[in-house]
Order: structure tokens, then sequence, then C-alpha cells
């Protein structure tokens, strides 16, 4: 069976991913890309259109392709990224039209697969220590990401349940690292120094960038439907991860009203994983675990693979080569007769 | 992106900018590179083997604990150790803790309030020796899923709490979310009655202002600080500890039930706080001294 698949976010780093990952598969015959500035990886037969962050044409694009699947991975799960209004537009607004267009009436779409983070969860003392996926949160929302992603969850509830002919799988992902991507804690990380809250030494949970990918290609291929908590096996004490990653804890103030701006600044901590480093956050993962998912790496193995990789770049100095995306050419190259080889060739 | 150097490697939202194709297919089974050996519920079987050494003096020469039925705690399989709560900062969860682990060689998890982890350092040092948040969830996944012993102290704060001329009246036993768990989880309770936890550490007076604007659930003034001063905060007076552990308690209702009922979860905690508070009168009328038991 030939699938349709529309890839929100193709220019941000998940998107390509999740982009290059579907074009291995030969069974999906379209590939459409949607983002709102420019590829940053190459596309070998998908195609790229631009939209606005809301993405309201959305509505037209699904129409016009008939596209059965849609991949939502333009999610912002780091509200040091983007300013609080914009993290709104995206990941509520665009959301909406998202699902606006699903839920259309005479809808091409049978599936909507949405990445999401366990920071719909919180982090807080009077958490439990493990939340299973209907776990509730303990904490109200204290900051513009889970704000956002908390209404953006509910959205995706409410579309579950009027549209039972649509399957709807939402991902919650844990803290990624890995060899490429670039999170608030990666940077940290990265440093010779690192922020930690004096007194707190929280476990943590991550996953490893490629099982990311592994997941949204599992659900995607497979027609899962459902809430999924994903995160790797294992679960470590920060100071622990400082010692794999070879940087040393700085100790900041645990009072609020001691906290030093600056040095928070310094340190790139955003006010959700200020939390995180205080109380952590555990998940349960068995519900993924029996659609039959296996991780290729624990959560330290996840921390390691980040390392070892930024080590590399250290020690050779390389910085990966660039890639421009030219529209123009990518057009020609898909759409010109002149082409006879295909886009391979 | 936010401020700060920039990392090496780092453009834009990513440094994928090569077209690098992850391997789709499971690769085996992941390494787990781990450095220290701290479990999900943040215990580390290290510092409690640290903590044992070091409160192996207070317990049996300090202390000189004293077991009675102990073999009735099982040797495998979960279960809920249930004990009176007594002292301005309790000796009897580190004594009980600290003996069973000693002479039964299993770890045991200690059920507090979440207010400890909100406190710096201390919160961090009880994970490590064990202590894990009260809540129906953490206990759930301890007992059944993990079939570990976890204690817990049903009177809370309330017992610790309590002055002196209160010793050893049990208080009220919450609202009995501690048979609920059991009987959800499928696990026996085991009643330990504690003596010398009282005088131990006993509670003069009570200065409730000063626990609300600190924001403590109480703040005590002891005999240990009026006897010693600020030393007293931390030192506890040698009193014998006697520790008798009841037959297990047994629930005959199925595991795994969404509800249970209310009155029969009452009956259960009053019945446990009943053979808990007669165990502790019995050790009394034995007791001819706080000091020598």
């Amino acid at each position: 069976m030939s699938r349709r698949v529309l890839v929100t976010g193709a220019d941000t780093f998940w998107g390509g991913r999740m982009i290059q990952a579907l074009e291995t598969d030969p069974s999906m015959s379209v590939i459409l890309g949607m983002g709102t500035g420019t590829p940053s990886v190459p596309f070998e037969r998908a195609e790229f259109v631009r939209a606005d962050q809301t993405y309201s044409i959305m509505n037209r694009i699904v129409k016009a392709t008939q596209v059965d699947t849609i991949l939502h991975t333009f999610m912002i799960t780091n509200s040091s990224s983007v300013p609080r209004r914009a993290m709104h537009e995206i990941n509520v607004i665009g959301t909406m039209n998202l699902l606006a267009a699903a839920g259309a009436a005479g809808s091409s779409v049978r599936h909507i697969v949405v990445k999401s983070s366990t920071l719909v969860y919180g982090s807080a003392a009077s958490d439990p220590n493990t939340f299973l996926e209907d776990t509730p949160r303990t904490s109200p929302v204290r900051n513009s990401v889970e704000r956002a992603l908390v209404e953006a969850d509910g959205l995706m509830r409410d579309f579950a349940e009027d549209n039972p002919g649509t399957r709807v799988t939402v991902l919650r992902f844990a803290n990624v690292l890995g060899e490429h991507l670039t999170t608030p804690i990666s940077r940290n990380l990265a440093r010779p120094v690192c922020p930690s809250i004096f007194g707190f030494d929280p476990l943590l949970q991550f996953i490893e960038e490629g099982d990311v990918v592994r997941a949204l290609l599992h659900v995607t291929q497979a027609g899962i439907p459902g809430l999924f908590n994903v995160a790797a096996e294992g679960r470590l004490p920060w100071s622990e991860v400082a010692t794999i990653c070879g940087t040393r804890r700085v100790p900041l103030s645990p009072f609020s009203p001691l906290k030093i701006r600056p040095l928070t600044r310094l340190f790139d901590l955003p006010s959700e994983l200020e939390d995180l480093l205080r109380y952590g956050r555990g998940v349960d993962t068995r519900r993924f675990a029996a659609t039959g998912f296996r991780y290729n790496a624990t959560s330290a193995g996840a921390v390691q693979s980040f390392i070892r990789s930024l080590r590399l770049r250290r020690q050779t100095g390389k910085q990966p080569a660039s890639y421009t995306y030219e529209h123009d050419v990518e057009q020609f190259f898909r759409h010109s007769p002149s082409v006879v080889g295909g886009i391979d060739a | 992106m936010a401020s700060g150097r920039p990392v090496v490697g780092e453009k834009n939202r990513s440094t994928a900018v090569v077209p690098i194709r992850v391997a789709a297919e499971h690769t085996g089974e992941p390494e787990d590179p781990r450095l220290s050996d701290v479990d999900e519920w943040g215990r580390s079987e290290r510092t409690r083997a640290l903590a044992r050494a070091i409160y192996e003096p207070i317990y049996s020469k300090w202390f000189r604990t004293e077991w009675e039925g102990l073999e009735k705690i099982p040797a495998e399989g979960g279960a809920l150790l249930v004990a009176n709560h007594a002292g301005a900062i309790p000796s009897d969860a580190p004594v009980i803790m600290h003996g069973i682990e000693k002479e039964l060689g299993r770890p045991v998890y200690g059920l507090a309030d979440y207010f400890f982890r909100t406190v710096p350092v201390v919160g961090t040092l009880w994970a490590r020796a064990g202590g894990v948040s009260a809540r129906p969830a953490n206990a759930y996944r301890l007992l059944k899923e993990q079939q570990q012993l976890a204690l817990v102290f049903p009177e809370g704060t309330k017992g610790t709490s309590k002055s002196f001329t209160d010793r050893y009246q049990l208080r009220r036993f919450g609202r009995g979310g501690f048979v609920e768990i059991a009987m959800r989880a499928g696990v026996p309770v085991i009643p330990i009655a504690v003596v010398g936890a009282e005088e131990a550490m006993p509670v003069v007076l009570r200065l409730p202002t000063v626990a609300r604007a600190l924001g403590l659930p109480y703040f005590p003034i002891t005999a240990n600080v009026l006897a010693l001063g600020p030393l007293g905060v931390v030192t506890p007076f040698p009193a014998k500890f006697k520790l008798r552990v009841l037959d297990p308690v047994h629930f005959d209702v199925p595991s795994d039930q969404d509800r249970y009922s209310k009155s029969r979860i009452m009956e259960e905690s009053e019945h446990i706080r009943t053979l808990l508070q007669e165990s502790v009168y019995d050790m009394l009328r034995d007791r001819r001294s706080v000091w020598f038991g």
C-alpha cells in the first residue's frame, strides 16, 4: 500500500530527519515537507512547501495533495528557542490548524502522528516517581512551553474523540541527547562547567536522537494509534551525567529570591530546565515497548553518544559540511521535463 | 537561540547539516555505561553501605537496639511495614531500615511526606538512603511491581510532633491509605511496634507560629536542645530501643481493584492501630528503665 505523508517542521532538525528516514521507505510514495524556513538537510525526493508558522495554508495543502498521514514534528519543546508569543502560535495555533485541516469534511487524513514531550507532566516535588500516560500533572504549569504543550495535548485528545475514523498517535519524548542535536541541556554539558541547583541531584531520563526518529517511523509505518511515553531504559542523577560528560557542576542557589539572573543566562537555563534540575522526571515506557519498539540506547548510552561525538568534533576541529537549500534547483530536478534520469541520477 | 557562547559545531537548530542516515533497525541490546549505582528511586546501595557503617555504632551501642520476631519479615516478596512514629527528629525510621538491612540483607524503602524533597541536601541524602515520597503510585510500584519492602508511618507528622505528655499514645492512622495500597498491591501489612523513640528526642514545646513562618510542618523545642544546646538538634538521648514485629496482616481481597470498601479500609486500619497500641503498652509494662530496657 502506498502512502502519502505530510511532515511539518521540515526545515527543523526533527522534520528534516524524519523526511530523510521516510525517503528510505519505498511504500511512502509521496512525501511533502512543510516549514517556515528552508530545509537544512538535502531531500532526495520529498517536496518542500514554505508556510507561515501557524500553518494557516494547511487546509488547502491537505485538500490539494490528499495526504493520508500527517507527521507533526513542529512542536517547540524548549522555551529559550522562541519568544513566548511564537511558542503559542506554533504549538497551539499550529496544531489547531493542522487538526482542523485533518478533520475537515471529506478529509483524506487517516493518521496523525505528533511529536510531543514529557514536559506535559511538569517536574515538582509532589510528583510520583514514575508517570504513566494517564497520570495527571501534580503542579500547575509554570512556563510558556509547558502551557503550550498541555494545551496542544488537550486539542489532540478532543480531536481523537471527535474523529474516531482518524488514528491519532502522540509520542511524549523524554529529554533528547545525541550526536547532532543541540538543546539547552547539551549546550550546558558541552562546557567545562554546567549548572546545578545546590543540594539537589535529580534523576533524569533521556532518549538518544536516533531512537526518536526510529520511534516516530515505527508508529507511522505500523499505523499504531495511542498516547505513549517514549524514553530510554534507566535514569541517572545529574551528577552522573556531568561526570560522564567531564564537566563540573556549579551549584546555583536553591532559593528563588537569591537566584542570580546573569548566571542562569550564562548557563542557558530555561525555567523548565530549572525545575528539572531540582526534581527530575521519570516516565513509564511499558506501553510503548508493548507495541514492539526496542531502543538502541539506554539513558546513559544517550549521554555517552552525545559526549563521544562532541569529543570527536573538538579534536578534529571540523564543522559538519553545511547545506544550502536552493529552491529553484530542487524544483528543476523534480519537475523539469529535461530531467530524464530521475531525481537520484 | 538563547544567549551564551556558541558550542563547537552548533549551527541554528541543528548540527546535522550533512545527510545522516539513521539506522532504522534495532542494533541489538544497548550498552548501559552507568557510573553510579543510583536506582530509579534515587537509592544507592553504596551510599546505604556507607550510611550503615556510620549508623552501626548508634544502632548497636547508643540505642542498643533489640528485635523480637524479625523472622516474620519475609526474605522475599513485597510487604508494607507499618510502625508507630515518635521523636521530633524520629530515630525509628533509620533504626528499622538499618536493622532489617543488616539482619535480612534486604533494602527497605522509607515512605515519607514529599516535603523532604524540597529541602536542599536533606532531600538528596534522604533519597540516596532509600527515602521515597509517600504517594500511592510510588508505594504500588515498589510493592506490587518490584516486590520490595516499604516502610510507612501512618501517623505521619502527627506522631512526631506530639508532645512528651502524649508519649506512646498512637495518633490517628491518616485515612487508611496504607491499607488500601496493600490491598491493591496484594501484599501483607507487617506492623512493627517501637519503644524508645519517644524518649530519644522528646518534644517539650511546639512553636506553630515559627513553623508557619519557616514553612515547616512543625517546629519543636526538644529536651535535647534544652540540655545540649544546638548540638541537641542532631543528638538523640541514648534510650534503649526495642522493636517487636507483629504477625503479618493479610487482606483476603483481590488485588488491582479500582475501589475497595471504605468501611473495610477504615476497619482494618483501626485494627492495625489497635494491635500496635496494645503491643506498645505490653512492651512498656515489661520495661523497667527507659535507658536500660
